[in-house]
C-alpha cells in the first residue's frame, strides 16, 4: 500500500524502532529563541552534556525583542536578562545566533525559510507551536516543550509515537479578496480546535496548488490552532522556486539531485488517510473569528452566533463566556464591531506578500481617528525588503506605525501589547483571552481585512470600501 | 524526575473547555530562566475573578484539577506544566489533551489522565456538590476514585511506565547513541547545516 508524504518523511527519519516504545526521529534542524530554551540549556550545564549538533540548531531573538528602539538595550530586565541568557548559551555551546539589530534577525518561522533552511522532507522542530508553518515546505515541523528541546540539543532525536494522517482537501479556486488566513479560519471553525488533535493534516486540492509558498506559510502555521501537531502540503514547483537560489539551498548538480528527491516525497495515489476533510475553496468568503479560542469563527457577512444556537452544552457554555469576555452581544452584525487597535504581523501574516497586500489596500487612504495600526515586519529582512518597495511609506501615510521585526503584539512579551477591554483585529493566530494583552479582545483576521479594518474603525474587507482615490503615477 | 505511582489529594472542579496554555500562565510570566516559581502566573487573569474556582477556600490547597476537554491547548510553552505543578497540582484530569501539553505533562512528572466525557462530568458534579473532597488516583490502575465515583482513565503505555520508573528521557535515548551515530553517517550530503557560530 502506498504511503502518504508524512508517512515517508516519518520512516526516513527512524533512528531506532522497537515493539512498545516510541520511535526515536532524527532533527533536521532545530530552532530555538529566548523563551523556551533557558530551561533546556540549564539542563545540560547540570548534566554535563554537549550540544550533539550545533550545525543543526539556529538560534534568534525573538518573542520579547522590542519593535521600537532596537538600538538600545532592552528596557524591561526580565526581558532583557532572558535575551542575554540566551546569548549567553549559544556563546557557550557554539550555536549561531541573530541577535536584536542583526540584518537576520526576525520571528523564528520567518526566519528559517527566508534563508533557504527550511526544505522539503526535512524533520524540523523548535519549542514553539507555530513550528507548523515550515510544514508548507512538505516538511514534517512541530512544536515542542523545553524538556524536548533540551533532549534534541542533547541527542539530536525525538522519542515520538507515530500521528495519524488527515487530508484537507480544498477544491476549486479561491475568489478574489479570499486569502489563506480566510480558508485556515474556516477551517478551524469546521474541524474545531480539537479536531487535528493527534493527526498530521496534509493539506491537498487544486486552491492549495494555486497558492504561494507565503500563503502556504500562513495555512500550515495555523494547524496548531485545530490541535494538529503539524500541517503538510507537498512540494512542488512553487516550492522549488522559492528555494531556490537561498543561502542554504543546493546548487549545480546537488540542486538537480535534490529537487529529484523531493519530487519522490508526495502522498501516492493509493495512500490511505486515517481522516479526510474537503472544503470547497470557491464558496469561501473572508473570515473572522468572534470568540475566544480560533474555532469561533464566521464569516465578515455574519452576525455574533446567539449561544443557544450550539447544540453541545460545552460549546454553549464557551461562546456564553466567550461574548462575556469579548463584550458583544448576539446578533451584532461583524462588520459593525468597532475596533480600537489593528496589528498586522506576527509568523502568520508578518511576510512580506501579507505587507504588499495590506498597503494595496491602504494606499491612498487615512486611517479611522479612532484606530492604532501596528505594522510589524516578520524578519529585519522583510522589513528591508519593503523598505525598497516603499511599503513602509504607504504605512506611515496612511497613519500606521512601522516598527522593526519581532513576535510583537501577537502575544504581548514585549511592550507591544493591548490594555483591558482594548478591541483589536489581528493578523496573528490567536484569540485567547488576554493573549494581546491582560484584558485585551482579539478578532483574527487576514492581512485585507485588518487593512480594510484600520480605514473604516469596523471589521470590514476591501469590498466594503469606497473606491480608492485615485493614486498618484 | 519524581516517579508517580498514587497520589491523593483535594479535587478542582474547572468547568470550562479549551483551557490553553496563555490561560494557565499569560506570556508575561514566562520571562524566568529558572525552572521553579511559577506558581504566581498559574491561571493569573482568571485568578484576579473572585468567583474562580482557586479562589474558593475549599479548593484552594487541591491537587488534582478536573478540567473539560480540550485543556492544554495553543502555545507550546512546557511553563504551563510547571505552573500547576508549583502550585502543587500533580494530576490533570480532562476528556481531551492537547499534543504538545500532554507530551509536556509526561516529561516534568505531571499525570494527565484521560477520561470519557460522561465520566468527566460526574467527578465535576461531584466535586462542585461536595467542595473540599478528595480525589485518589492510581497509575498503575488507571483509576480515579472520588466520593463514590470510580472511573478508568488512559494513558499511554509508555508515559505510564516512564511515570512509575521516574525515568529521564535523555538517558533512555543516549543508550541508543551509537545508532544516532550510524544514522547520521548515512544522511544525505545535501541537507542543510547552518554552518560554524558566528561567535
Amino acid at each position: 500500500m502506498g504511503r502518504t508524504m508524512a508517512e515517508k518523511v516519518w520512516d526516513a527519519h527512524v533512528v531506532h524502532r522497537a515493539e512498545g516504545e516510541p520511535d526515536l526521529l532524527y532533527i533536521d534542524m532545530h530552532l530555538i529563541h529566548e523563551v523556551t530554551s533557558p530551561q533546556a540549556f540549564e539542563g545540560l550545564r547540570q548534566a554535563g552534556r554537549p550540544v550533539r549538533r550545533p550545525d543543526l540548531t539556529l538560534a534568534t531573538e525573538d518573542h520579547n525583542v522590542p519593535t521600537l528602539h532596537i538600538d538600545q538595550p532592552i528596557a524591561d530586565p526580565t526581558s532583557r536578562k532572558q535575551v542575554e541568557t540566551l546569548r549567553a548559551n549559544c556563546a557557550e555551546f557554539g550555536i549561531r545566533l541573530y541577535p536584536m539589530g542583526d540584518a537576520e534577525q526576525g520571528i523564528v518561522h520567518v526566519v528559517g525559510p527566508q534563508r533557504g533552511l527550511t526544505q522539503p522532507g526535512m524533520t524540523i522542530v523548535c519549542g514553539d507551536s507555530h513550528t507548523s508553518t515550515h510544514g508548507a515546505f512538505g516538511a514534517l515541523a512541530f512544536g515542542i516543550g523545553t524538556s524536548e528541546v533540551e533532549h534534541v540539543l542533547a541527542t539530536q532525536t525525538l522519542p515520538l509515537r507515530p500521528f495519524k494522517t488527515m487530508a484537507i482537501t480544498v477544491t476549486g479556486e479561491l475568489p478574489h479578496g479570499v486569502s489563506s488566513k480566510d480558508l485556515i479560519l474556516a477551517v478551524i471553525a469546521k474541524i474545531g480546535t480539537g479536531g487535528g488533535q493527534g493527526y498530521v493534516l496534509e493539506y491537498r486540492g487544486e486552491a492549495i496548488r494555486a497558492l504561494s509558498m507565503e500563503a502556504r506559510m500562513t495555512i500550515c502555521n495555523m494547524s496548531i490552532e485545530a490541535g494538529a501537531r503539524a500541517g503538510m502540503i507537498a512540494p512542488d514547483q512553487t516550492t522549488f522556486d522559492y528555494i531556490r537560489g537561498r543561502e542554504h539551498a543546493p546548487t549545480g548538480a546537488d540542486w538537480d539531485a535534490a529537487v529529484e528527491r523531493w519530487q519522490g516525497l508526495v502522498t501516492d495515489d493509493d495512500a490511505v488517510f486515517d481522516a479526510e476533510v474537503v472544503i470547497d475553496g470557491s464558496a469561501l468568503t473572508p473570515f473572522v473569528t468572534w470568540g475566544t479560542n480560533p474555532g469561533q469563527g464566521a464569516p465578515l457577512s455574519a452576525s455574533v452566533p446567539d449561544p443557544e444556537s450550539f447544540a453541545d452544552e460545552g460549546e454553549r457554555q464557551a461562546a456564553q463566556r466567550a461574548l462575556a469576555y469579548m463584550d458583544l452581544a448576539a446578533g451584532t452584525l461583524l462588520r459593525d464591531i468597532r475596533v480600537d487597535t489593528v496589528f498586522l504581523g506576527s509568523c502568520t501574516n508578518g511576510r512580506i506578500e501579507d505587507l504588499r497586500a495590506a498597503a494595496d489596500v491602504l494606499r491612498g487612504r487615512r486611517i479611522d481617528p479612532n484606530v492604532r495600526m501596528l505594522v510589524v515586519p516578520g524578519s529585519m529582512r522583510v522589513k528591508v525588503q519593503a523598505e525598497r518597495e516603499g511599503l513602509d511609506k504607504v504605512f506611515t501615510d496612511f497613519g500606521a506605525e512601522w516598527r522593526s521585526a519581532g513576535c510583537s503584539m501577537c502575544l504581548g512579551m514585549n511592550p507591544d501589547q493591548l490594555t483591558p477591554g482594548e478591541r483589536c483585529a489581528s493578523t496573528s493566530n490567536r484569540n485567547f483571552e488576554g493573549r494581546q494583552g491582560k484584558g485585551g479582545r482579539t478578532h483574527l483576521v487576514s492581512p485585507v481585512v485588518a487593512a480594510a479594518t484600520a480605514v473604516r474603525g469596523t471589521l470590514s474587507a476591501p469590498a466594503d470600501l469606497d473606491p480608492q482615490p485615485a493614486l498618484v503615477g | 524526575m519524581k516517579a508517580f505511582s498514587t497520589h491523593t489529594g483535594v479535587g478542582i472542579p474547572l468547568r470550562r473547555s479549551n483551557v490553553d496554555t496563555d490561560q494557565i500562565i499569560p506570556a508575561v510570566y514566562l520571562k524566568r530562566i529558572s525552572r521553579t516559581g511559577f506558581e504566581d502566573g498559574l491561571f493569573a487573569a482568571w485568578r484576579a475573578d473572585p468567583a474562580f474556582v482557586l479562589n474558593d477556600e475549599a479548593y484552594r490547597a487541591g491537587s488534582v484539577l478536573v478540567a473539560g476537554p480540550d485543556f492544554g491547548t495553543g502555545s507550546s510553552r512546557e511553563h504551563a506544566v510547571w505552573a500547576l505543578m508549583d502550585y502543587g497540582i500533580r494530576v490533570v484530569i480532562s476528556p481531551r489533551f492537547a499534543d504538545i501539553f500532554r507530551g509536556n505533562a509526561g516529561k516534568g512528572g505531571l499525570l494527565a489522565a484521560q477520561v470519557t466525557p460522561d465520566d468527566d462530568e460526574l467527578l465535576l458534579k461531584w466535586l462542585e456538590n461536595h467542595p473540599g473532597d478528595s480525589v485518589s488516583v492510581d497509575l498503575a490502575e488507571q483509576r480515579i476514585t472520588c466520593g463514590p465515583l470510580s472511573v478508568a482513565f488512559q494513558i499511554d503505555p509508555y508515559t505510564k511506565w516512564r511515570l512509575l520508573e521516574g525515568l529521564d528521557d535523555i538517558a533512555l535515548t543516549l543508550r541508543h547513541a551509537d545508532s544516532i551515530t550510524q544514522f547520521e553517517a548515512t544522511r544525505s550530503a545535501l541537507l542543510p547545516t547552518v554552518g560554524a557560530s558566528a561567535a
